[in-house]
């Protein structure tokens, strides 16, 4: 017959002692009473609900005094937080009192904290690459690596015969094997409705190796060679609300297939994000001949596709790497020179560690992620010096508030603990503040860095680094009022002979430097990153981009009209010109060896990038001749013509390659003329050594070269009228070559475009607090400058005087961050073959950039605190 | 001041105390109004409605009275003062001024 034990601990938990004898009492009346009326059940509960109701803060409340004012011997005990109230009091009036310092002080830890999370978050999102798939931990790709003229490759490309092999004799190692063509535009067609789409082809293993999250339909469903599996966005693009499974559509305008399943799109950070569907390996075999070709002859030596695998529960991928190691030269023992390895790559190092240099050396994106993990650390960290900086600063004007709590009776720790309060305080809002920043910040973001992140408002780790981050930050700020100040002696403080020791001001000296050091660094890097994009768009490119577009020949229809098609868009007034060919002007996607020339060196192991064209490439793309002429049709004998560049006229190493014979294959060319080098690939390399030929069959893109006299919306819309008349089965999608050229900057300016955004940050922030430091110099200054006015001083001497001190700073992390900024961006600048040099007037520009936003900065200060009227400062004593 | 205003609940618990003269605490208020109104209230309404009230001055209170039944503890015991009394019997006048000024046409 006992209410319950829990509510009466509840009760005399929250309940202030000198109200505990009352409430307790009417508690139990009520309890006995509802036991005889209602029951021990209902009588239990409502004591509970009764209980639970008193728990409100007029009731909690301790310092009730207006209930004790009738009974002397209830004198309420102050509760453990009102002490701690009291700190944060203060510290609110304190925040509010110096409304300049406290934006500061938030605003800039909040900018330093939002780019921290920034970055955090786009760290996470390259970690987390690829770790959608269930099997992410086993699944990898085949690579080649070998050796050519003393370079090192690895490539992904394989030979079609590696899938069966790996499957058959190594069918212990794998539970996967996939063969898989190139993500690629392909059209998509439902009856009316076309649509261009990146697809695959891929082996029938593979939605279980994905484990594809099926929608509608079954993985099992790529096993029918004519089906096909549309991911979420597709279907519904094809058709609309309607479920698809099972019906009938084409890819390409010529391969009829049945929809078997329709899967969730893999998110934005997986590999295959571009993938837009799958088709059957076995249909793209059957349909492309040259594809039938190699994998029924077992051609090792037509390296054309990719080979993913899913290695067995029990397997690791070094061991199946080193069984596997020697396919290649077991098939092609020719090529044993260039030491052929086969190896795999798993799938964990696909984002981050791929990509090598020509010695072999790993140059991933892991190092972009190191780079921003470090820019950010440093952000922070000057954001968290200026909070130091200017808590510390502050807080000595606070030495008299010190003394007067410690002579009414505060103890040491309390004052500790009223500072750390303090800090804290002021970093909770901060976080507040630079998630509300974040959340501004990240669309922009998300479009700079090509991502699409979001703030992980689910995950606890997010919340335990950035909560945690903030203690630490509040606590290492919080640590040298709270450990410095509350040792001082009250009298001595009081007494006004407490004196600032001459030192005092030296760790905040070495927190401006580093704070500068790293902006003038960050200066310097920006500046370099934009030249070395400058510099590499300025290099002449060898032929005209303007007015140039390419069409993708993907249907069939294309091939047959070459003329036809021509003499048609250059009816429409609208074209200069058109040609075909085997690459666009962007691309050199084919290299191959097998020349020889007369005076070649017979050891001499070439490779030349080779390219098919027609006769009207030239004046298409208006490729420039240093020597010879173009291909013509005015002589016959061109049909076995062959152009080079000027870096292959240098790579064969003839004086006069005009009319030269060189051997291909079987078929003997003759060079007609040679060009100046033509950038296809990275501008930051230098050209391939490469030949054009003429190949009327050999033809992947068309280009067109619009003309210049017309707008190009009219002109596009009459070359889609002779497009949709040939190739009526494809919508009509074309690439401007302007454009495409662009994207081979695309990384590099990424980067620059985020590293001058930090820059700027960072900047802000050692500004910010720069300010606050000199505004708090130029206050505690104040009569010295008064008695120097008096003796005569000028504006002009006391703005030297107060501007002296920090430029003296500032040129000492200038002189730090120059040897620091010329190694990182002279390692950074090695890495491209074609690159800027590094001028001594950077370095000058960021440093008086940095003087100059100094001086600008102190200057507004020293020049108020200069002005001020002496009598005003000097009046109260 | 908030003083003079008196909420409906707050006015409720007045007349309570007031119907208990003399006997007037927390549970017995709260027994009270269950009886007169036939509907459940939490003790910690109750409570915080008598704190207001007393800090309104229009209660007073002292600690006396303990009975077996609360376990020989003390209850404090609320007592209507005069300005308590006084805004009671303005809130009552108020209300029968308005229904007199209600024209015998508006129940028709």
């Amino acid at each position: 017959m006992n209410p319950p034990r829990f509510a009466i601990y509840l009760l005399h938990w929250f309940c202030p002692p000198h109200r505990a004898e009352e409430l307790e009492g009417d508690l139990d009346e009520l309890f006995q009473q509802r036991v005889r009326e209602l029951g021990i059940r209902k009588a239990r509960w409502r004591y509970v609900r009764d209980v639970v109701s008193l728990l409100r803060p007029s009731l909690i409340r301790r310092d009730n005094t207006c209930l004790v004012s009738t009974n002397e011997n209830t004198y309420p005990k102050p509760a453990y937080t009102t002490m701690l109230r009291n700190y944060l009091k203060i510290a609110y009036r304190n925040l509010a009192k110096n409304r300049v310092y406290s934006f500061i002080n938030i605003g800039g830890l909040a900018v330093g904290m939002a780019v921290a999370m920034l970055i955090g978050l786009w760290i996470y999102d390259e970690l987390s690459y690829d770790r959608y798939f269930d099997n992410y931990g086993r699944i990898a790709k085949v690579m080649q690596k070998g050796e050519f003229n003393g370079e090192v490759f690895h490539g992904e490309y394989n030979p079609a015969p590696m899938g069966p092999e790996l499957r058959t004799i190594y069918s212990d190692d794998f539970s996967h094997v996939v063969m898989s063509s190139w993500t690629k535009d392909h059209i998509l067609a439902y009856g009316e409705k076309k649509l261009t789409k990146m697809g695959n082809y891929l082996s029938a293993d593979a939605p279980d190796m994905f484990t594809l999250n099926m929608l509608s339909g079954t993985r099992a469903g790529l096993k029918d060679p004519n089906s096909i599996l549309l991911s979420e966005t597709t279907a519904k693009a094809l058709f609309g609300e309607t479920d698809p499974v099972g019906k009938l559509m084409k890819i390409d305008n010529k391969l009829d297939v049945k929809v078997t399943g329709v899967y969730e799109d893999f998110p934005y950070n997986t590999e295959f994000k571009d993938m837009k569907f799958i088709a059957p390996w076995d249909l793209y075999v059957a349909s492309e001949s040259w594809v039938k070709r190699a994998q029924d002859n077992v051609e090792w030596g037509n390296f054309s596709w990719q080979v993913l695998v899913q290695i067995a529960p029990n397997a690791d991928f070094d061991a199946v790497s080193a069984k596997i190691k020697n396919i290649r030269l077991k098939h092609n023992p020719e090529v044993a020179f260039i030491k052929p390895v086969v190896y795999l790559l798993p799938m964990s190092q696909w984002h981050l560690y791929s990509g090598w240099d020509k010695s072999g050396n790993l140059e991933g994106r892991i190092q972009y992620v190191w780079l921003f993990g470090i820019i950010g650390v440093f952000v922070l960290l000057l954001a968290c010096i200026n909070f130091m900086n200017l808590s510390t600063a502050r807080s000595e004007k606070r030495a008299k508030e010190v003394g007067i709590r410690k002579a009414v009776g505060s103890v040491r720790s309390q004052l500790i603990s009223q500072f750390f309060s303090e800090s804290l305080l002021v970093v909770a809002f901060a976080f507040v503040v630079s998630i509300l920043f974040v959340l501004l910040i990240l669309p922009i973001f998300n479009e700079v860095a090509d991502k699409q992140i979001g703030i992980l408002w689910t995950n606890p780790v997010f919340w335990l680094c950035g909560v945690g981050f903030s203690l630490l930050t509040g606590l290492i700020a919080g640590s040298y009022p709270a450990l410095y100040l509350s040792s001082f002696q009250a009298v001595k403080v009081l007494k006004g002979t407490f004196r600032v020791g001459r030192f005092a001001s030296i760790p905040r000296q070495v927190l401006v430097v580093v704070q500068f050091t790293v902006s003038v660094t960050l200066i310097i890097g920006t500046i370099i990153v934009f030249r070395q994009i400058q510099y590499a768009k300025d290099r002449p490119v060898g032929y005209d981009r303007t007015g140039l577009i390419t069409v993708a020949m993907n249907t069939p229809e294309l091939y047959q009209h070459y003329n036809a098609l021509r003499d048609a868009l250059l009816q429409t007034g609208a074209v200069v010109d058109m040609s075909t060919s085997s690459a666009p002007a962007t691309d050199l996607n084919s290299q191959n060896s097998g020349f020889s020339w007369p005076g070649k060196d017979p050891n001499f192991k070439e490779s030349f990038g080779t390219i098919a064209v027609t006769h009207d490439f030239g004046r298409t793309v208006g490729w420039q001749f240093v020597k010879g002429r173009d291909l013509s049709r005015q002589f016959t004998s061109d049909s076995l013509g062959m152009v080079i560049n000027e870096t292959a006229a240098r790579y064969m190493g003839v004086k006069n390659p005009i009319g030269m014979q060189v051997k291909w294959n079987d078929t003997q060319y003759r060079i007609v003329g040679v060009i100046k080098d033509m950038i296809m690939e990275s501008p930051f390399k230098p050209v391939t050594q490469t030949v054009y030929v003429l190949n009327y069959g050999w033809a992947n893109v068309i280009n067109i070269k619009l003309n210049p006299a017309r707008s190009s919306r009219e002109s596009l819309a009459k070359i889609e009228g002779v497009f949709h008349k040939f190739n009526p089965g494809s919508p009509f999608d074309y690439r401007f070559t302007d454009q495409q050229y662009a994207l081979k900057f695309a990384a590099e300016e990424r980067i620059g475009k985020l590293a001058s955004g930090f820059a700027i940050l960072a900047i802000l922030i050692s500004c910010l607090g720069l300010f606050g430091l000199a505004s708090f110099v130029a206050e505690q200054r104040t009569k010295e400058i008064g008695v120097r006015k008096v003796l005569g001083a000028s504006v002009t001497n006391l703005w030297a005087l107060l501007s002296k001190d920090f430029l003296i700073l500032v040129i000492i992390s200038f002189g730090i961050a120059t040897p620091i900024a010329w190694y990182a961006l002279n390692n950074w600048l090695q890495k491209y073959e074609y690159h800027t040099d590094m001028s001594w007037w950077i370095f000058a520009i960021a440093g008086l950039g940095a003087l100059a936003v100094t001086l600008l900065t102190v200057s507004f200060q020293s020049i108020k605190a200069a002005l001020m009227n002496p009598v005003r400062s000097l009046r109260s004593e | 001041m908030k003083g003079t205003y008196l909420g409906e609940f707050e006015e409720v618990v007045l007349l309570a105390v007031a119907i208990r003269a003399g006997d007037a605490y927390g549970a017995a208020v709260v027994n009270e109004i269950e009886l007169q109104m036939e509907r459940t209230v939490n003790l910690g309404a109750v409570h915080s409605a008598l704190n207001r009230l007393q800090e309104k001055g229009l209660v007073s209170s002292e600690m006396g009275g303990m009975t077996a039944e609360r376990g020989g503890r003390r209850k404090r015991l609320y007592t209507v003062t005069a300005y308590g009394r006084r805004v009671l019997e303005e809130v009552r006048q108020l209300r029968n001024q308005m229904w007199d000024a209600i024209p015998r046409t508006a129940w028709s």
